[in-house]
C-alpha cells in the first residue's frame, strides 16, 4: 500500500459524522443520531425475543431479566458499570484511529502490554509512595499500549504493512509475550497454580469510587472519552486527522504531516487500551496473569463500531454492552439460556445497527455521502 | 439416603453452624428453600473439568429443599465478583462454589470479606489462616489416581514411552506428571514420560498436533492434563496408541484404547458437604481428600489392561483406599538429576510441600519452564 | 531404529505432517475469501462461518450418520451467512468490515447455543486415504494419512487461478473488485457479482469448518477454532490475493502451528509460549519484509475498502 492507503473513504464509513465538516449540521442531526440507533436497538431485541422463543422460553421474561439484571437495581447498574468501563477505553483503540480512515483491531494486544507494562513500572517502584507509584502505572501503561498499536501504525505509513492485519497479528503475540514472562522471569514462585507476577501491593491498588463498588477505571474511561472528543471535534489536531482521514491529498495540501498524525493518533488510541490494562490491574487483579485476556480488546472494537466511531457515543455504547454482559448471568441462572446467548445477541443487535446506516438522511434533513 | 428429611429447621441450624467463625448469634436469613451458586469457569458440558463441576451440582439438585444456580462461562475477573454478588443479590444464594482455580484471590476473598455471613466453598485453592473464616478451599488429591493410571499405562505400554499432554507447567499439572510416572515405575522401572505443554486450558489443534508429535516419538499410552480431553483421546485412539483418561470417564470415545483414567468424584462430594452443613457440622476451611474420602475415582479398567496390571494396580488403590500408602517417599530425584525428597522422607498427602512442586522426577522427558 | 523412535527426524515430519492436516481449513477459508475479496468486498465474519461451519458439520454428521451430508450442510451454513452479509452490505453506506465483526459474533454466538447438546456425541468421521503404503515408517504413513478434502482444497486453488484469469465469471469478479463502474457499465449488477461471490465465499469457509470438526481436530468443541477463521483472512491480504499464494501461505501457516508442540516432543522446550506464537510472528515478519510503502499492493482489488 502506498500512502494513498490512507485514503480511507469507504474503509470506516461509520465514521460518516467526523467526515462532515459542518458543524451546524453534525448537531441538527443529533436526532436521528437518537432514532436510528434506538429503532435498530427495539428491532434488535425483537429478532432476540423470537430467537429465544423458538426454544420455548417467554420473550416477555427474557426482556425483565435483562432489564432487572442490567439495571433493575443499584447493584445492577453498579455491575453494568463496573463492565463498561474497560469497555470505553478498548473502544477508543478502535475508534480514535477510524477518524484517519484506519481499522485498528488489535486493543487486546495494546491493554495486555499496557497492563504488563503497569506492573513492571509498579514493581520497579516498591517502596515509593503510592500516588507516585500510581502515576507511573499510569504512565506505564499508555506508554506501553500506545507503542504496540504505534507499531502497527508505523508498519502501515513506513513499510505498507496492513494495520487491520498487523494489530491482529500483534494480539497473539502480546499475549505470547505475556505468558512466557509470566511463566518465567516475571513470575512470583508465590504464584502457585496461576502463574503470575508479584503483586503490586493493597496500597497502590487505585480502589472504588466513594460509595459504590465501581473502580475508578469508569472515571478514567470517561475523562479519556471526553478528552478525546473535544481532541477531534474542538482542536486544530483533530480537523487535521479529520481532514486527513476524508481526503489525503487535501492533508497534503495544507500541509498536514500525515506520519505524524498517524503515529500520534495510534500512540493515543493504544495508550487508551493500555490504560484498560493498568485499569484491570490496579483496581482489579492487582497483578499480571492470563485472566486480562479477557475479551475486553475485541469487544472494545464493537463498541467503537456501534457508536460509529464517535467518542462521546462511546460512553452510552459501552453502558449498554455492560448492561448486556451483566445480565447474561441471569439470563443463564433465569431462564436457562446458555452463555452464548449474550454472543448472539450482540451479534444481533450490531447486525441491525449497522443495517440501519442505511437510514441516515433519509429520516431527516441531514444528507449523507454517497 | 435421608437428605429428604433435611428439614428448613435443620437448615437453619446448620447455617447458625457456618457462621460460628464469623459472627456469632448471627443467623443469617434463609430463604424457604437454600440456593447454592455454582460458578464455571467454561462451558459445563466440556466433556471435562466443568463437566465433572456440574456433574456434581446436578447431583445437589436431586436434593429437595435445595435450589441450584449455575453460570458458566465466567472469566477469571471482576466479572466473577459481580456474578457471585450478583447470585447473593438477586438470587438469594447463601452457599458458592466458585470451582476454578483464578477465582480464589483477589476475587473471591474480597467476596468473602464482603459477606461474612454467607459460606464459600473455593475449588483447588490454597486457604491459609490470613483468608476469612467463611471461606474454604477444597480440592482432591487426583494425583492417586493418575498413579494408578501410570501403573495400568507401565504395564501397557510395549515401548515403555508414556505421553502427557498438559495445559502449564503448574504444580497441580507437574504434580499429576509425577505421579503419574512413578506409578508407571512402579510396573516398569525404565518407563519414561515425555511431556508437551500446549500453552492453554483448550486448545484442540495443540492438543491434537502434541498428541500426533507424542505418538510419533514411539509413545504408545498417552494420558493428559487439559480442560477437555475428547480431542487427545480420540486423536491419540485413531493412530493406534491407548489412552488414560482425566476428569470423567471417556471410555465411550475410544472403547477398545482406554485403558483407565482419573475421575473426579464431585457427584459425592457435593451432597455430603451439604449433608454436613444441614447436620451442623462445619466444613474444614482446607478440605483435601483422595480415593479414600471419595473425592477421587479411577475409570473401570478397559479391556487392553492385562490381568497383571489389574492386580498391582488394584492392591496399589486399596491400600491408598485404606490411607496407608504414600506416593511421594524419598528418595526422588528430579530429571537433573537433583533430589528432591531425601531418603527417608514422606510426603504424605497432606503435605503443603506437594502443593508447591515445580519440578519433574525422573523419568519424565521435559522441563518446567 | 528399534524402539519406533525417529529421534529428531520429529520436528520436519511434524511439521511436514502439520502443514497437511493443519492447513485445510486455512486453506478453504483464504480461497473462499480470496473470491469474496477479488470482487471488491472483505469479508472478516468467516471466522463466525468457520465455527458455524464446524459445528453445522458436526451436528448433521451425528443425526444422519453421514459425514459428507455434514460437509454439505456446512457448506449451506455457510453460503447463508455469506448471503446474509452480502444482503447488508448492499445496503447503502454500510461498512462491509464491521458486517463481518457481526457476523463473526452472530455465527460464533449461533454455533456455541446450538452445538451445546453436540459436545459429547460422537458423531462419524471423514475417512483417511492412506498415501503412506510404500513406507515401512509408522510416523510417516501416519503424516500421510490424508483426507481427500485438502486434496479437493489444493486442486482448488489452481482451478481458481486458472478462473480467475480466462473464465468468464472469473472476470466477471475481477472487474466488480477493480471498478463497479465499469462493471455497471458492461451491463452486469455489481451487488449480485458480489452476493454470488460471498456466499461461494462462505461455502468454502463453511467447508473449512467441517473439516476441523470432522476430521483434524476431529471434534465439536467450543474452542475448536482459536481464531483459525481470522487468520485465515489475514493470510488472504498476506498472499496478495492470489490462489497459488493462499495455498503456499496456508501450508506454511500448518506448519508453523504445528512446530511447538513438535520442538517439545525432541526436548527443546524454553519458550514455548513464543514457539506457538510462531505462526503469527511468521506471517508480520513476512508482510514486514515484502510490503512496501512505494506501491500499491500488487494484485489488490481497487474497490476493496481494506486496501483504499
Amino acid at each position: 500500500m502506498t500512502t494513498e492507503a490512507a485514503d480511507p473513504v469507504g474503509a470506516v464509513g461509520a465514521v460518516a459524522p467526523a467526515a462532515e465538516p459542518g458543524f451546524l449540521q453534525r448537531h441538527g442531526a443529533s436526532i436521528e443520531y437518537i432514532l436510528i440507533p434506538g429503532a435498530a436497538l427495539v428491532g434488535a431485541l425483537a429478532v432476540f425475543g423470537i430467537f429465544v422463543a423458538l426454544f420455548g422460553k417467554n420473550p416477555l421474561d427474557l426482556y425483565f431479566y435483562m432489564y432487572q439484571g442490567a439495571f433493575g437495581t443499584w447493584f445492577s447498574w453498579q455491575n453494568t458499570l463496573t463492565r463498561a468501563s474497560p469497555l470505553i477505553l478498548t473502544a477508543l483503540c478502535t475508534a480514535l484511529p477510524a477518524q484517519l480512515g484506519m481499522v485498528i483491531i488489535g486493543g487486546e494486544g495494546a491493554l495486555l502490554i499496557g497492563a504488563l507494562s503497569a506492573t513492571s513500572a509498579a514493581l520497579a517502584l516498591q517502596g515509593a509512595p503510592p500516588l507516585v507509584i500510581q502515576i507511573a502505572m499510569v504512565c506505564g501503561g499508555v506508554i506501553g499500549g500506545g507503542l504496540w498499536i504505534m507499531l502497527s501504525g508505523g508498519l502501515r505509513q513506513y513499510r505498507g504493512v496492513n494495520e487491520t492485519i498487523s494489530s491482529l497479528l500483534l494480539v497473539y503475540i502480546a499475549l505470547a509475550i505475556l505468558n512466557h514472562l509470566v511463566e518465567g522471569v516475571m513470575r512470583d514462585p508465590a504464584s502457585l497454580n496461576k502463574p503470575s507476577t508479584r503483586e503490586i501491593g493493597a496500597a497502590n491498588m487505585i480502589g472504588s469510587i466513594p460509595g459504590t463498588d465501581v473502580h475508578w477505571g469508569l472515571v478514567f474511561g470517561l475523562i479519556a472519552a471526553i478528552t478525546a472528543y473535544i481532541l477531534i471535534y474542538h482542536t486544530v489536531f483533530g480537523f487535521a486527522a479529520r481532514v486527513a482521514g476524508g481526503n489525503i491529498r487535501a492533508a497534503k495540501i495544507v500541509g498536514l504531516g500525515v506520519n505524524k498524525l498517524i503515529l500520534t493518533i495510534c500512540f493515543l488510541a493504544g495508550g487508551a487500551a493500555g490504560l484498560a490494562g493498568m485499569v484491570e490491574v490496579a483496581a482489579v487483579q492487582g497483578r499480571t496473569n492470563a485472566n486480562l485476556a479477557a475479551g475486553y480488546g475485541f469487544t472494545g472494537i464493537l463498541v467503537a463500531f456501534l457508536a460509529r466511531q464517535n467518542p462521546l457515543a462511546i460512553i452510552p455504547v459501552a453502558i449498554l454492552l455492560g448492561g448486556i454482559s451483566a445480565s447474561g448471568g441471569l439470563l443463564q441462572r433465569r431462564l436457562g439460556l446458555p452463555d452464548a446467548s449474550v454472543l448472539v445477541l450482540q451479534g444481533i443487535i450490531f447486525v441491525f445497527v449497522l443495517a440501519s446506516d442505511a437510514l441516515y438522511g433519509r429520516v431527516g434533513f441531514l444528507k449523507g455521502k454517497s | 439416603m435421608d437428605f429428604g428429611r433435611i428439614s428448613r429447621r435443620h437448615l437453619l441450624q446448620g447455617s447458625a453452624a457456618l457462621s460460628l467463625g464469623a459472627a456469632v448469634g448471627v443467623r443469617p436469613a434463609f430463604a424457604a428453600e437454600t440456593t447454592i451458586g455454582f460458578i464455571y469457569v467454561g462451558s459445563r458440558d466440556d466433556y471435562g473439568y466443568n463437566q465433572a463441576h456440574a456433574q456434581g451440582a446436578a447431583a445437589l439438585k436431586k436434593i429437595p429443599g435445595l435450589k441450584v444456580v449455575e453460570e458458566e462461562k465466567v472469566p477469571e475477573t471482576d466479572a466473577v465478583e459481580k456474578t457471585i454478588e450478583s447470585m447473593i443479590n438477586l438470587d438469594s444464594a447463601t452457599l458458592l462454589f466458585p470451582t476454578s482455580f483464578g477465582y480464589y484471590n483477589p476475587h473471591m476473598i474480597k467476596m468473602a470479606t464482603k459477606y461474612p455471613k454467607l459460606r464459600f466453598e473455593h475449588c483447588g485453592g490454597l486457604w491459609t489462616d490470613k483468608d476469612p473464616k467463611n471461606a474454604g478451599s477444597y480440592f482432591g488429591y487426583i494425583d492417586e489416581a493418575q498413579y494408578i493410571s501410570g501403573i495400568v499405562a507401565g504395564y501397557t505400554s510395549k515401548s515403555g514411552k508414556l505421553g502427557f499432554v498438559a495445559a502449564k507447567p503448574i504444580p497441580q499439572v507437574l504434580r499429576n506428571i509425577n505421579a503419574f510416572t512413578l506409578g508407571a515405575r512402579l510396573a516398569n522401572p525404565k518407563a519414561t514420560t515425555q511431556v508437551i505443554f500446549t500453552g492453554d486450558w483448550s486448545m484442540p489443534v495443540k492438543e491434537a498436533e502434541a498428541t500426533n508429535s507424542l505418538i510419533d516419538q514411539g509413545i504408545d499410552v498417552l494420558t493428559c492434563h487439559v480442560d477437555g480431553p475428547k480431542t487427545m483421546v480420540e486423536n491419540a485412539a485413531r493412530r493406534g496408541a491407548m489412552v488414560c483418561g482425566y476428569h470423567c470417564n471417556q471410555s465411550a470415545l475410544a472403547p477398545k484404547a482406554y485403558l483407565t483414567g482419573a475421575e473426579w468424584n464431585w457427584e459425592a462430594l457435593y451432597p455430603k458437604f451439604v449433608k454436613m452443613i444441614a447436620a451442623g457440622q462445619e466444613i474444614p476451611n482446607f478440605y483435601r481428600g483422595g480415593l479414600k474420602e471419595e473425592i477421587v475415582k479411577v475409570s473401570p479398567y478397559g479391556e487392553a489392561v492385562s490381568a497383571e496390571a489389574r492386580k498391582h494396580a488394584d492392591d496399589i488403590k486399596a491400600k491408598l483406599t485404606a490411607g496407608n500408602y504414600v506416593i511421594f517417599k524419598g528418595p526422588i530425584t528430579d530429571n537433573k538429576g537433583k533430589t528432591v525428597i531425601a531418603a527417608g522422607t514422606e510426603r504424605g498427602q497432606q503435605d503443603p510441600e506437594l502443593e508447591k512442586m515445580d519440578y519433574l522426577v525422573e523419568g519424565v522427558i521435559g522441563a518446567t519452564s | 531404529m528399534a524402539d519406533g523412535s525417529i529421534g529428531l527426524w520429529t520436528v520436519p515430519l511434524a511439521v511436514f505432517g502439520g502443514a497437511i492436516r493443519v492447513s485445510t481449513p486455512f486453506l478453504f477459508v483464504s480461497l473462499g475469501e480470496c473470491i469474496t475479496e477479488r470482487s471488491g468486498r472483505i469479508n472478516l465474519g468467516l471466522e463466525g462461518t468457520l465455527v458455524m461451519g464446524a459445528m453445522s458439520a458436526y451436528g448433521i454428521s451425528y443425526l444422519s450418520g453421514s459425514p459428507w451430508l455434514g460437509v454439505l450442510a456446512a457448506g449451506v451454513t455457510g453460503a447463508l451467512l455469506g448471503a446474509l452479509h452480502a444482503g447488508i452490505c448492499s445496503l447503502p453506506r454500510v461498512n462491509d468490515i464491521a458486517v463481518g465483526i457481526a457476523l463473526m459474533l452472530f455465527g460464533t454466538g449461533l454455533a456455541f447455543y446450538l452445538g451445546k447438546p453436540l459436545i459429547e456425541p460422537t458423531a462419524p468421521r471423514l475417512p483417511a486415504i492412506d498415501f503412506g503404503w510404500w513406507s515401512d515408517i509408522p510416523q510417516v504413513r501416519a503424516a500421510l494419512r490424508i483426507n481427500v478434502m485438502f486434496l479437493i482444497g489444493v486442486a482448488l486453488a489452481p482451478i481458481l487461478y486458472w478462473a480467475f484469469r480466462t473464465t468468464r465469471w472469473g472476470l466477471l469478479i475481477r472487474t466488480a473488485g477493480e471498478s463497479s463502474d465499469a462493471a455497471r457499465a458492461m451491463g452486469h449488477s455489481v451487488l449480485l457479482i458480489r452476493l454470488r461471490a460471498t456466499m461461494v465465499g462462505g461455502f468454502l469457509a463453511g467447508i473449512g469448518g467441517s473439516f476441523l470438526s470432522l476430521f483434524y481436530p476431529g471434534s465439536w468443541n467450543e474452542g475448536l477454532s482459536s481464531g483459525q477463521g481470522i487468520t485465515a483472512v489475514a493470510l488472504v491480504i498476506f498472499a496478495r490475493w492470489d490462489p497459488m499464494l493462499c495455498l503456499w501461505a496456508s501450508l506454511a501457516f500448518g506448519g508453523a502451528a504445528a512446530l511447538g508442540p513438535a520442538l517439545q516432543s525432541v526436548g527443546v522446550t524454553s519458550g514455548y509460549h513464543l514457539f506457538n506464537a510462531a505462526p503469527y510472528i511468521l506471517t508480520l515478519a513476512i508482510m514486514i519484509i515484502t510490503c512496501s510503502p512505494k506501491r500499491t499492493l500488487t494484485g489488490a482489488p481497487a474497490e476493496l475498502s481494506i486496501t483504499r
